[in-house]
């Protein structure tokens, strides 16, 4: 089975995050970029499916030429090889949703696992756009996917419980935080991924309609909560609650 | 131009705050951009649902009716919204950021060939919205370009629309599906068993962390304190992913975003992912035996103490409290 992975390059979930003092964007001096921690999900889920079946894992980004790291690290776990389409371009979820939608129509994967958000701009809108442009089914929120003969079925992680849905293939699932524990990259797997083919489109050459219709005007940072204050015993904290903040 | 199209999510008629907050939010915009807001509901028999929603200011009320709008699945949802405001020549479609909201939207702007912003929590009078980004640390202000423009809001950013005396007009339609395209089939739904509130609509939440050690201290210690509090039970990400509690009880960037009353973290480091979650509440409560954990900078009360102490404590506090 052929399975295509979206992956993006986020910082760190660790870092502290600054706006600049424009509000033009963050800082992204002493910023680590990593993969986005869902699209490390998304590759583990789709290597396993490759390891139970054999298959084909190709990676892909949309993005600057310092995404090639991640797209590495992403190979040194096992992917196969890696697509990179390159723009300077601050793109919306629509175009990278069409230009996911256009590899893949000459890819033809069977499925196609996306993160489920991005840790940055915290949208959660690629992976469902890519399944309507392609008019395919999409299980988002997935927690345990399960394929037989041409079908799946997917768990997923909504509002009150666990929602179980089925469908064939091809498809498209997004990960979210329970789906599996990701790998690391081996060094055996270091070495090889040097080798392995990572191939650049310029994504102005895929004739998608590139141009973002969602601007972003301007960054802030939100406004800090005064906390801090500390109290004596559980006693005073009821107390205090019952009397000061009136809430119980 | 600037009509706004709520989609009122039910939950088998029954319409939760969460759908409420949006439904207020539509109103707002609706007046801010001089249009009319239309809520639709749907569903197999949506129009019992529809008649409730219709009390709560809309201009109008649309129970959009299909038979493959029975369970929920996006494909089909999709297809009937996108016709639908087209239809309604809608400029606006808006929701609340539920599982379902972050399901369907994206979906039905890539059908309607529109952007989408996601979990605004401001409408601004220039036309521009507000939206978390980097787990609530930068707020974004962002525009839609575009005759059609989708959105879906936090919940908790947003007052519950209330109920007026009037009733606005019901129209029923049904939907303009084609069964032909629709490759999803719903299996099966698996509540979480529980007598305590949802976690989005509760005054006040509990939430236990990593420092509970184990599931059975999630019944033992923290749920005498959340239940003689009458409040929901919450939980961070480590407790969640040590399988102490079920996935639906997670708070955070990535889990449910919640703002009651009252925030009783116990056990909880206050990671920003966890942060991002709660942090909105009105008065937050700590309880960590690590006088360095992070969840102090944002709590208004906080208590350097072993929890497996404090916790019953507070319990039999609250208990005297209630009695005198």
């Amino acid at each position: 089975m052929k399975i295509l992975v979206p992956i993006k390059r986020v910082p760190d979930p660790a870092t502290t995050i600054r706006v600049l003092s424009d509000g033009s964007g963050i800082a992204t001096d002493n910023v680590k970029w990593v993969i986005n921690p869902f699209c490390e999900i998304a590759i583990e889920e789709a290597l396993r499916i490759k390891e139970k079946q054999t298959g084909e894992v190709v990676l892909i980004s949309v993005g600057q030429s310092t995404w090639q790291e991640q797209l590495r690290t992403g190979l040194a776990m096992g992917a196969d090889r890696a697509i990179l389409v390159k723009t300077d371009a601050a793109l919306d979820s629509l175009a990278i949703a069409r230009i996911i939608a256009k590899i893949a129509g000459d890819e033809k994967p069977e499925l196609i696992i996306l993160g489920k958000q991005a840790i940055d701009d915290d949208a959660n809108q690629v992976g469902q756009m890519v399944a309507e442009v392609l008019g395919w089914p999409q299980a988002t929120f997935a927690s345990k996917v399960d394929i037989t003969a041409d079908k799946i079925s997917v768990v997923r992680e909504v509002d009150g419980g666990l929602e179980t849905i089925a469908f064939k293939m091809p498809a498209v699932i997004t990960s979210d935080l329970r789906l599996n524990e990701p790998r690391y990259a081996s060094l055996p797997g270091i070495m090889k991924a040097r080798k392995k083919e990572l191939k650049e489109i310029a994504a102005d050459s895929l004739g998608v309609d590139l141009a973002p219709k969602l601007k972003i005007k301007t960054l802030a940072a939100p406004p800090k909560r005064q906390g801090g204050r500390k109290i004596a015993s559980a006693q005073e904290m009821v107390s205090l609650l019952h009397t000061e903040a009136k809430v119980i | 131009m600037g009509d706004v199209l709520i989609f009122a999510e039910h939950q088998g008629g029954h319409f939760p705050k969460a759908t409420l907050t949006a439904v207020h939010a539509g109103l707002d915009l609706a007046k801010k951009r001089g249009g009319k807001a239309i809520a639709v509901v749907a569903g197999d028999a949506p129009e019992a649902a529809a008649g409730e929603i219709a009390k709560y200011g809309v201009a109008k009320v649309i129970a959009l009716a299909h038979p493959a709008l029975k369970n929920y699945l996006a494909d089909a949802h999709a297809q009937a919204l996108a016709a639908l405001a087209k239809k309604e020549g809608a400029e606006f479609i808006i929701a609340t950021a539920t599982a379902m909201g972050k399901d369907l939207f994206p979906r039905l702007a890539a059908r309607l060939g529109a952007a989408m912003a996601s979990e605004i929590t401001a409408i601004n009078d220039d036309g521009t919205f507000v939206r978390p980004t980097y787990a609530g640390n930068v707020m974004a202000t962002v525009e839609i370009d575009g005759p059609i423009k989708v959105l879906t809001v936090r919940g908790t950013a947003f007052d519950a629309a209330k109920p007026g005396d009037s009733a606005a007009p019901v129209e029923k339609q049904n939907a303009e599906i084609d069964a032909g395209a629709l490759k999803m089939e719903f299996v099966s739904f698996n509540a979480t068993k529980s007598d305590r509130p949802q976690l989005t609509e509760a005054r006040i939440i509990v939430s236990g962390g990593r420092g509970l050690k184990a599931a059975e201290n999630f019944k033992t210690v923290l749920e005498p304190l959340v239940d003689e509090l009458g409040a929901a039970m919450g939980a961070s990400r480590a407790a969640v992913d040590a399988g102490f509690v079920p996935n639906d009880l997670q708070v955070g960037q990535t889990g449910k975003v919640v703002a009651p009353e009252l925030y009783i973290a116990v056990g909880i480091s206050g990671a920003i992912q966890h942060l991002a979650g709660m942090k909105d509440s009105k008065v937050i409560c700590a309880i960590n035996k690590d006088e360095e954990a992070p969840i102090f900078a944002v709590a208004d009360y906080g208590l350097v103490a072993d929890l497996f102490k404090a916790v019953p404590e507070m319990t039999e506090e609250i208990k005297k409290l209630k009695h005198s």
